[in-house]
């Protein structure tokens, strides 16, 4: 397992956030984590990438410890959030340089120049980050959160704001990441397309795994999901 | 992989360092604030030489003060609008190295801004400013108005009313610095004796080095959750 947790919980002050989440994720694995707004997915994910600390329970990606042995655990994780997390003023290059300082990356240049090609933005590399669309900057969070090559990619709801086309991008980019072996694990509210790119649902319901199924195993996604939550999807 | 302390904190430097060259956002409204202030205060106080001597340290010291904080502001928010912190904190990094990257590229920015201000001042309340134990002082000034500014405006960013809170917060908190540099700067343009204002200058240091070992220990509970 490349991530295990047991009997975790988080919570805010009195208010309980997740309650005795029990997980196991394999490595390779493709997983869409499901359910309505303030679920938990979310703070479920922050604890996964060491942004927040448990209440209670234990929790292990790659075989490390968490909050013990967080520095372990963020060399092996990549982050995609809604928002970019690259700095408008500078150029992708320029931001993709600086994160492969602070990792403390070797082959910089040449990881830069991939890792930019890969996602499509080989020519614009020089470009300013504030001039690029919304497609494009979800592109080079894609690059950033692979530049240390990780081996578990962390998504919140990466769709956010993107049309069509890029979408379709971003689908593609996920989809040869998993290819290279990558953990993937998605939150989102977009179930057709976790159907279609995950092998794994786990849907999230008052802090609680209300499902947990292989995607093989379910016919159509937004009909079990109401089925299990209640609610009506979008 | 290795990631070492320095190596993160010229990193962070660098990265403010050409944000800033590239769109001037931060240096250029503490400057324009600073100008502003100078003006107003020069205009609003035509004073003698006696009084201007005593109004120079506290106008100093005032937009100091105030420019500092609207670049820490913007130094933060900096961090905050795409969720670069976040990008930050999931970096198996030192907490510690993303404070001292940050202030070091506060204390820049604030440390321009008095620059500028020195020699504008000299020429508006005709005195001398620029001299080495003034220059000192305002080293020792902005440093310890960094270091603190740093570690609020990390508290603040994460708040709604940012922008207000800031001042609010650092106030209380920088008040000592303020006083110390205040009353040192007073008894340096004075041309006083060195035994009315050294042992200002030196509290000002010490307190500089406390603030600093402090904030640099608080910075990790402060930015985790």
């Amino acid at each position: 397992m490349i991530i295990e947790t047991h009997a975790l919980t988080k919570a805010y002050g009195l208010q309980p956030v997740l309650r005795k989440i029990d997980l196991g994720i394999e490595r390779g694995e493709f997983v869409a984590l499901l359910g309505a707004n303030g679920s938990g997915k979310s703070t479920l994910l922050r604890l996964l990438c060491a942004l927040s600390k448990p209440t209670a329970g234990t929790l292990k990606v790659g075989g490390w410890e968490l909050p013990k042995e967080a520095a372990a655990v963020r060399s092996q994780i990549g982050l995609v959030s809604h928002k970019s997390l690259v700095y408008d003023n500078l150029t992708a290059n320029e931001n993709l340089l600086f994160f492969a300082r602070v990792y403390g990356l070797n082959d910089i240049d040449g990881r830069i120049k991939r890792g930019l090609e890969r996602v499509g933005l080989g020519k614009r590399g020089g470009d300013l980050v504030r001039t690029y669309s919304r497609g494009m900057l979800q592109r080079l969070s894609i690059a950033r959160a692979l530049l240390h090559d990780p081996d578990v990619l962390l998504l919140d709801e990466p769709y956010t704001g993107l049309d069509q086309d890029a979408s379709g991008i971003l689908d593609n980019l996920l989809q040869q990441a998993h290819g290279d072996g990558k953990t993937v694990v998605m939150v989102t509210h977009e179930l057709d397309r976790a159907q279609r790119l995950a092998q794994r649902a786990i849907i999230i319901s008052r802090g609680t795994i209300v499902l947990d199924a292989p995607m093989s195993t379910i016919d159509y996604l937004p009909a079990r999901y109401t089925e299990v939550t209640g609610m009506t999807t979008r | 992989m290795k990631t070492r302390f320095f190596a993160v904190v010229s990193a962070i430097i660098r990265k403010d360092l050409q944000a800033e060259l590239r769109s001037r956002e931060l240096v250029g409204s503490m400057g324009l604030f600073a100008l502003l202030s100078v003006l107003i205060f020069s205009f609003a106080l035509e004073l003698d030489r006696v009084a201007r001597i005593e109004a120079v340290s506290g106008v100093l010291w005032v937009t100091i003060v105030f420019s500092s904080i609207l670049g820490l502001n913007r130094s933060m928010a900096m961090e905050r609008d795409q969720g670069n912190l976040e990008g930050l904190l999931i970096a198996p990094i030192d907490r510690g190295a993303i404070f001292v990257g940050k202030l070091v590229g506060n204390f820049l920015f604030t440390l321009t801004v008095g620059a500028v201000l020195l020699p504008l001042m000299t020429v508006l309340y005709n005195l001398t400013l620029i001299t080495p134990t003034l220059i000192l002082t305002l080293l020792l000034g902005i440093l310890g108005f960094s270091v603190v500014g740093t570690l609020l405006a990390a508290m603040t960013v994460q708040t709604r009313a940012r922008d207000a809170l800031l001042p609010i917060v650092m106030m209380p908190v920088a008040l000592p610095l303020l006083l110390l540099a205040v009353r040192a700067t007073t008894g340096i343009v004075n041309v006083a004796p060195e035994d009315q204002w050294l042992a200002f200058l030196q509290l000002l240091g010490v307190l500089d080095v406390v603030f600093l070992a402090l904030c640099f220990i608080l910075f990790d509970f402060v930015i985790e959750e």
